[in-house]
């Protein structure tokens, strides 16, 4: 790995780490909220102003976007310096500057696929965390067989009309702009398919969010009535899109595991199992069988880990997404489900509130923790797709004929 | 595959290239029908020895080449593969290891060297029940004169009729269960009062029960210091759970190719096999636990290199390696179908040397257990 001069990059480490203790707001130590996360956008309403400081000053230094090039106002890091950074915003525990499927996922395709103009009008946005981005992929008649997808884009001579309904979209109601594919070609499926931006702010959008069983409700369902789309806002080539899709839908599921799924409060499985259950003379976890599985999951979890930095290790410079990719969005929503399950049934009866007296916050964030996990096989690509596409790709097994 | 160096691939690449070559999955199938009571070939030993395999991890003054764990568990992997039969994991894993740890500089003298260069065999003696357990040694150590006297038996020792030195754990005080008091003892393979049995195991390898009636040994026997023998033993087993870890895996990837391989050429219904998506999935899960645990693996041995504290790793390791070879050979036995249930297919002979290396230092059970006591609860 030493592909950079040791020196430099300890002048890096240490002028980063200078800058980042003088302008990381000291309010922000405290711990952040479920609705605190800087998502930016124009609905952004920034509780503490100082996480919007933040975000400011991380994005005048491209650090949202580290290792995007400095033209489309990325930092334009390499990949040791943008662990360096890492390293050091771990460190000193920092909160997010910005939250954004721009900077995840819309980002690195437009940067692949897009018009120079195209880069210049979007991706800088992205960097400060003025534009929100949504994504408008699963239809109600296309989830997993996402290229079934019947969105009709019309070419109107100066503009595109866009006529349909999307699906499990993500934040759409809060999303300023959209990413969304749409048929442009009803003669063939995967051919047929381009990509396309838009404001949510068009006439003939709409978005009503879904209730899920957890009581949140992060996704909508979002329609286009007559929507006029200016033709220099389609990436790629017309009926284009689908390769478009696939590269975006690798780096989504590189992102949700990366992210490992999280939530479901502040509380120790650990240490709940051993309130709840009591603890043996060794100071053990009392309950033998309780304590076995909860073991067999750690050391799944500790696995999981592992091979998630492994495969950042192997994986050469700017080689983009790994085929590992499919395992670790497979194994990582096994292990969350997991590990959500655990944690409801150690606190027992105080892991079954829903609201009010009676069970702490951390309890109460329990099991809604584990009733959202249970979309983490569902969205991104559910775990039967990912492992169709370990089965295809990685070990070249073919489809029935 | 962690990010190997230059001479890390070059040593593992050798070690693809003889076990496919010398020690292919026939060569146990012959040691096996030639009702032969050697656990390995001799030949092959030699040739390994030979190669500097046996020295991996032992420093170049004693003509090791100071390799590493990581290094040693490469080769291990390749063996595993072909189910090579050889006394690596038991000399120069765990007794090369041993000696390291608790030898005095004449006792690494004596046997480090012989070691290395694949002249002596040596072995740990710890388990004495149906189940690894190494803190309820009874094995008893009665001080005589200026020496020892050991009574009692050890079972499932690898190696241990071929072996020139046992690495003995023995109890000088304290009750079967407690870590305090146990001592490991440096014992000729043909010491008088040593009874060495062939016990014929199920994977072909076969190991030995040895008796120890009224063995005397020298107060330069004792390795390490007499009633601390733990603090050997312990960092001793995690580099043999590693070792084993290393073998296993490579012995799941082999079952995993094979398979695969059948997947994509055995029709039925008209179709190659492999496209049937139930087995694609199968197919999918099952690589995903060899990504996982070729992770616990390699993690487990490069903290070994690094010096720093193996334990948890190591335990990671050989439950999840458990596990996985569990899974392999019973699903590599299932997607053969009956051609698999043969015995003139390999799929069996994975299959009883999963069930061998699972309990061999401790199952997954064990692991698990001794993982969460390490993790505090």
């Amino acid at each position: 790995m030493a592909d950079f001069g040791g020196t430099d990059l300890d002048a890096f480490r240490a002028d980063t780490r200078a800058w980042l203790e003088a302008n990381y707001p000291k309010s922000l130590n405290a711990p952040m909220g479920e609705d605190e996360a800087p998502w930016g956008g124009r609905k952004m309403v920034w509780k503490n102003p100082d996480a919007k400081l933040w975000l400011d000053r991380m994005a005048e230094r491209g650090w949202t976007a580290p290792m995007w090039p400095k033209e489309y106002g990325g930092g334009g890091l390499s990949k040791a310096q943008n662990k360096v950074l890492e390293q050091e915003l771990r460190r000193l525990k920092a909160r997010p500057a910005l939250m954004s499927f721009g900077v995840w996922m819309l980002g690195p395709v437009l940067l692949e696929y897009a018009t120079e103009e195209q880069k210049q009008r979007f991706l800088p946005a992205i960097v400060r965390g003025e534009t929100r981005w949504c994504q408008g992929y699963s239809e109600p008649g296309a989830g997993s067989d996402l290229a079934s997808l019947q969105t009709k884009c019309e070419d109107k001579g100066d503009h595109y009309l866009i006529n349909g309904q999307k699906v499990w979209t993500s934040y759409a109601d809060q999303a300023d702009w959209i990413f969304c594919l749409v048929r442009t070609d009803t003669s063939k499926k995967h051919e047929g398919i381009s990509f396309v931006l838009f404001d949510m702010t068009s006439p003939g959008v709409e978005a009503r969010p879904i209730k899920l069983i957890s009581g949140s409700s992060p996704f909508c369902e979002t329609f286009f009535d007559n929507v006029k789309v200016a033709k220099e806002q389609l990436v790629g080539k017309l009926n284009g899109g689908w390769d478009i899709a696939k590269r975006l839908l690798q780096y989504e599921r590189q992102n949700i595991s990366a992210s490992g799924f999280g939530g479901g409060g502040g509380l120790s499985l650990v240490e709940a199992a051993k309130k709840e259950l009591g603890v043996d003379g060794e100071g053990r976890i009392a309950d033998g069988d309780f304590r076995a599985r909860l073991a067999a999951h750690s050391m799944d979890a500790h696995a999981f880990m592992l091979t998630v930095r492994r495969a950042e290790a192997e994986s050469k410079q700017g080689s983009g997404p790994s085929a590992a990719v499919s395992i670790i969005k497979y194994a990582a929503a096994k292990m969350n489900q997991e590990r959500t399950e655990l944690l409801v049934e150690a606190l027992g009866l105080q892991g079954l509130g829903w609201e009010g007296d009676g069970f702490s916050a951390d309890e109460l964030a329990a099991p809604r923790a584990m009733l959202r996990a249970k979309g983490n096989s569902i969205e991104g690509g559910t775990s039967e797709v990912n492992l169709n596409v370990v089965a295809k790709r990685v070990l070249g097994l073919l489809d029935h004929q | 595959m962690a990010v190997l160096t230059e001479e890390q691939t070059m040593l593992r690449d050798a070690a693809k290239g003889w076990a496919s070559e010398s020690a292919p999955v026939g060569a146990l199938r012959k040691l096996r029908d030639s009702k032969s009571k050697q656990t390995f070939d001799p030949a092959a030993w030699a040739e390994m020895g030979q190669m500097g395999w046996a020295g991996v991890i032992v420093p170049e003054t004693y003509d090791g080449s100071a390799f590493g764990y990581l290094g040693l568990g490469l080769i291990l992997e390749e063996t595993g593969r072909t189910l090579a039969a050889s006394p690596l994991l038991s000399t120069a894993m765990i007794a090369a290891s041993a000696l390291q740890l608790g030898g005095s500089d004449a006792q690494k003298q004596a046997w480090l060297s012989k070691i290395a260069t694949g002249e002596a065999v040596a072995t740990l003696a710890v388990d004495e029940g149906a189940h690894h357990a190494p803190a309820r040694t009874a094995l008893s150590a009665t001080q005589s004169g200026a020496g020892y006297v050991l009574n009692g038996t050890k079972t499932l020792v690898l190696d241990g009729e071929a072996a020139d030195l046992l690495i003995v754990a023995a109890r000088t005080s304290g009750a079967p269960g407690d870590t305090n008091g146990v001592t490991l003892f440096l014992v000729a393979g043909d010491a008088a009062g040593v009874t060495r049995s062939h016990l014929s195991l199920i994977d072909s390898r076969g190991a030995a029960k040895i008796a120890f009636d009224g063995v005397e040994v020298g107060a330069d026997a004792v390795l390490g210091e007499v009633d601390k023998g733990w603090a050997v033993l312990e960092p001793t087993l995690d580099r043999a759970y590693a070792g084993l870890a290393a073998e296993m895996l490579g012995s799941a990837s082999a079952a995993f190719d094979i398979t695969l391989d059948y997947l994509k050429t055995r029709t039925q219904f008209g179709q190659v096999i492999g496209t049937f998506q139930a087995l694609q999935h199968r197919a999918a899960k099952w690589f995903t636990d060899l990504e996982t645990t070729r992770s616990c693996v390699e993690a487990a041995l490069e903290a070994l290199d690094a010096g720093a504290d193996s334990r948890a790793l190591a335990s990671l390791a050989k439950a999840k390696a458990s596990e996985l070879v569990h899974l392999a050979s019973n699903e590599m036995v299932q997607m053969h179908g009956g051609i698999g249930m043969t015995d003139a297919h390999d799929a069996g002979l994975y299959m009883k040397r999963a069930r061998v290396t699972e309990a061999l230092f401790g199952g997954a059970s064990f692991h698990r257990d001794r993982y969460a006591r390490l993790m505090g609860f």
